[in-house]
């Protein structure tokens, strides 16, 4: 075991990913020499060499096409868009071509790609450098659709998505590449040294993508999640005197709608927390299936605490960056209703 | 260079192409196998030449500072004493702002910024050289055109500062400003968009048979996009009346320009569009003017697009989120042939007997007290951190025209919680 952050767990996922099998290789703007802007390709270039980390023109667009086009002929190519932000430019590529290839060739051809984008908001980077666009690639099909919390996580998942033989959009939140964020940006950051999460084994291994976590077990509401919020969500239950059962999907396509059943059977009462947009978000999706599960099984309406349905707005990042308070208040009002 | 390790375990001997930097930290720079001509070996022709007997110039370097500060050659503009001045005072202007609100970045006031030290010719010449009615459509690296344009510095101070005078209503990060009433486009944080949309605008002033130009920019970086070749080949189809500019600066955060221009000039992608393509010596002040004049006349007498490549040097970081020691030659701006911009102008109105050293650091004193007021005025409308912002109820508004039911629920929710 090792002490990493995120940044570190997904630099030794590519790694020991990389130096296992040579099909596999990183690439986009700035991963090769400078090892990306967020550092996760840090050393890849100069253990690998600038044919393995492979630097790119910016053209997210031409980036994904080549990447199609390598999976095709055996590589593995993990590719990086810089911000999520900036995916739009590759969405054909993506949607219509990488999501769709299996089957519309009958099962005869495949691209193996990983794609790794940090999204996510908390780093006063505007509308461009905060977005949290998931719900929009759960919405095509044949793409698998992963977004870990913790470096532990990060690590075992990408693993899984390298070796996987399907594409794999990898969502990670950059507020808590250094650190589990709750949200309170006045208190000091805490690294990820200091928490469970944040060991990390140095050799090869995988989770299974497709499988929720349930981080805390409790009866009274379940309170289901991803990414970043995971941390805040987990905070608001612990300031409260709510027993609340969390969990962490860590995988929305294919969602683990049995671990999600079998809580809200027991509970009762669902609160569904995201960081992007309420309206057609992803939360809309896990609502959708909890009602149809769990209808008769559930005391209260269910609660969705989401950002609002504006862009990321630079000034008030914490106005909009869903709160404890506003986690807290949804499970409070759940809990009212018998 | 040092040869990164090339052993691939397994099985591979890549014999892939890998294109190669100017320098690394670990070389030292080296620009001598850049051609640099001599300003009286390029030529100018008639605004209305066809695209076809130009070429040339697309390959070569458009210059009119020789290396002892003289004016000569074809392209001389016809630029009064006091355009000069003006001119040499923007710039500096420019570098006086980058460098107080890199400070104030550094200082924890700013959440980010970018700043365009070396390139302060390009939006400056260019900014004079288009008319006020003209549009623009930049990158985030032309903060230079407002300066040309004259507009107030606390103002754009308030909009890096996201406070209670920003005019965009905090809804930007720092430096993506939009100036209607200065005909500056709104800056998009997602690269190229602008390029075609340039030509959009400019289609649309023909269609109204106006006489209005656009005018756009991206990077060397950047012309990988294909926004870029949507708007070569709409200008060229329609023969719009714009300008696409393409500031090579070197680099693209820490990638060279050599992950872009497929080993030529930018200026040449234009050969294949029938479109005129000009590189200039972007540090030349007097060149970039003259270049912009003669697209801008050109686009006016419907002769359509041209593709102009200025380059130039990238002298600081990408912005206040990287440190360029750690991915190119230390001190490789020391090494760049063409020199800095600002002290081209003033060397060149020194020789002319406009200007003396005397003054310039007179003007230099001024500006840079110029900006610790501006500064402070701009800090009494509010803080990134403590505010005053525009009330937080403004965030629902203008996500369209009239507010929908939904998003007054959401504006209401945010007042309770
Ligand atoms: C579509 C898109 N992809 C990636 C980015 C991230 N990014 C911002 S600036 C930049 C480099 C641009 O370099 P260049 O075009 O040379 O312009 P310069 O910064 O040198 O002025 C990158 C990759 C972005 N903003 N938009
Ligand atoms: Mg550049």
């Amino acid at each position: 075991m090792a002490k990493m952050n995120m940044i570190q767990a997904l630099n030794s996922a590519m790694d020991s990913c990389m130096a296992n099998d040579p099909d596999v290789l990183v690439m986009g703007e700035d991963v090769g020499f400078f090892g990306g802007v967020f550092r996760c390709t840090d050393g890849l270039y100069e253990k690998y060499g600038a044919h393995r980390a492979l630097d790119m023109p910016i053209a997210e667009g031409g980036i994904m096409g080549v990447a199609i086009g390598m999976g095709v002929n055996g590589l593995r190519p993990v590719v990086e868009i810089q911000f999520s932000d900036y995916i739009y430019p590759a969405i054909d590529q993506i949607v219509s071509e990488l999501a769709r290839l299996r089957h519309r060739s009958g099962g005869e051809y495949f691209a193996p790609v990983v794609i790794r984008t940090p999204c996510g908001g908390g780093i006063r980077g505007g509308q461009t450098h905060s977005q949290s666009p998931e719900a929009l690639f759960t919405h095509s099909c044949g793409l698998k659709t992963v977004m870990p919390s913790n470096p532990y996580d990060a690590k075992g998942l990408l693993t899984a998505a390298i070796e996987s033989n399907d594409p794999v959009i990898f969502f990670e939140p950059k507020r808590i590449y250094n650190g589990p964020f709750d949200g309170d940006h006045e208190q000091a950051a805490t690294p990820w040294s200091s928490h469970p999460k944040g060991d990390v084994p140095e050799e090869h291994y995988t989770i299974e993508i497709g499988k929720a976590a349930v981080i805390n077990e409790g009866c009274d509401v379940t309170v289901i999640t991803y990414g970043n919020m995971v941390h805040v969500a987990q905070a608001a239950i612990n300031k409260s005197h709510i027993n609340a059962e969390l969990i962490d999907i860590r995988t929305l396509v294919p969602l683990d709608i049995d671990t999600i059943q079998a809580s809200v059977a027991k509970t009762g009462r669902c609160v569904i927390v995201h960081e992007a947009t309420l309206t057609s978000g992803f939360g809309a999706e896990i609502l959708s299936q909890v009602q149809e599960q769990c209808f008769w099984e559930l005391k209260a309406p269910i609660e969705r605490v989401t950002g609002w349905d504006t862009p990321y707005p630079h000034a008030f990042e914490w106005e909009y960056f869903p709160s404890q308070k506003r986690i807290n208040d949804a499970m409070l009002r759940t809990m009212e209703s018998n | 260079m040092q040869q990164p390790n090339d052993a691939t375990p397994a099985s591979y001997r890549s014999k892939l192409f890998i294109p190669q930097a100017s320098s690394r930290p670990d070389s030292t720079p080296d620009f001598s196998h850049l051609d640099i001509p001599h300003p009286t070996d390029s030529f100018k022709p008639d605004v209305l030449t066809p695209a076809l007997e130009m070429q040339s110039l697309a390959y070569g370097l458009v210059r009119v500072l020789n290396d002892n500060h003289e004016s000569c050659g074809p392209w001389q503009p016809q630029l009064t004493n006091e355009q000069l001045i003006q001119g040499l005072t923007k710039m500096m202007t420019v570098r006086a702002y980058d460098d107080r609100m890199f400070k104030m970045q550094r200082q924890g006031k700013l959440s980010f910024y970018v700043k365009s030290s070396g390139e302060e010719a390009v939006s400056i010449a260019q900014g004079m050289a288009l008319q006020d009615s003209d549009m623009l459509f930049p990158s985030y690296r032309q903060q230079g055109l407002l300066f040309a344009r004259n507009h107030d510095i606390e103002a754009m101070m308030c909009q890096c500062l996201s406070n209670a005078k920003d005019n965009i209503k905090g809804r930007q990060m720092p430096i993506f400003y939009s100036s209607k009433q200065h005909n500056f486009f709104s800056i998009s944080g997602n690269l190229a968009t602008q390029y075609s949309q340039a030509v959009g605008w400019a289609m649309a002033s023909a269609y109204k048979g106006e006489d209005h130009i656009a005018a756009a920019w991206v990077g060397d970086g950047t012309t990988a996009a294909a926004d870029v070749y949507h708007a070569l080949v709409f200008g060229s189809t329609y023969k719009a009346p714009v300008i696409l500019n393409v500031v090579n600066n070197q680099w693209a955060i820490s990638t060279p320009q050599s992950f872009a221009s497929a080993g030529t000039t930018f200026a040449a992608r234009s050969i294949g569009f029938s479109l005129p393509g000009i590189r200039v010596d972007g540090n030349d002040f007097l060149a970039v003017y003259a270049v912009t004049q003669w697209a801008a006349e050109r686009a006016r007498q419907g002769a359509g697009a041209t593709l102009i490549e200025l380059y130039t040097y990238r002298k600081e970081g990408h912005s206040t989120s990287d440190n360029p020691d750690a991915y190119r030659g230390k001190n490789e701006g020391d090494h760049w042939p063409l020199g800095d911009p600002i002290e081209r102008l003033k060397l060149h109105l020194i020789k002319q007997g406009l200007w003396s050293e005397q003054q310039h650091d007179e003007l230099f004193n001024q500006i840079t007290q110029q900006m610790t007021e501006c500064w402070k005025r701009a800090l009494s409308h509010g803080s990134l951190d403590n505010g005053p912002h525009w009330p937080v109820s403004s965030m629902f508004e203008d996500v369209f025209e009239q507010q929908p039911k939904h998003l007054a629920k959401q504006s209401q929710l945010i007042s309770q919680s």
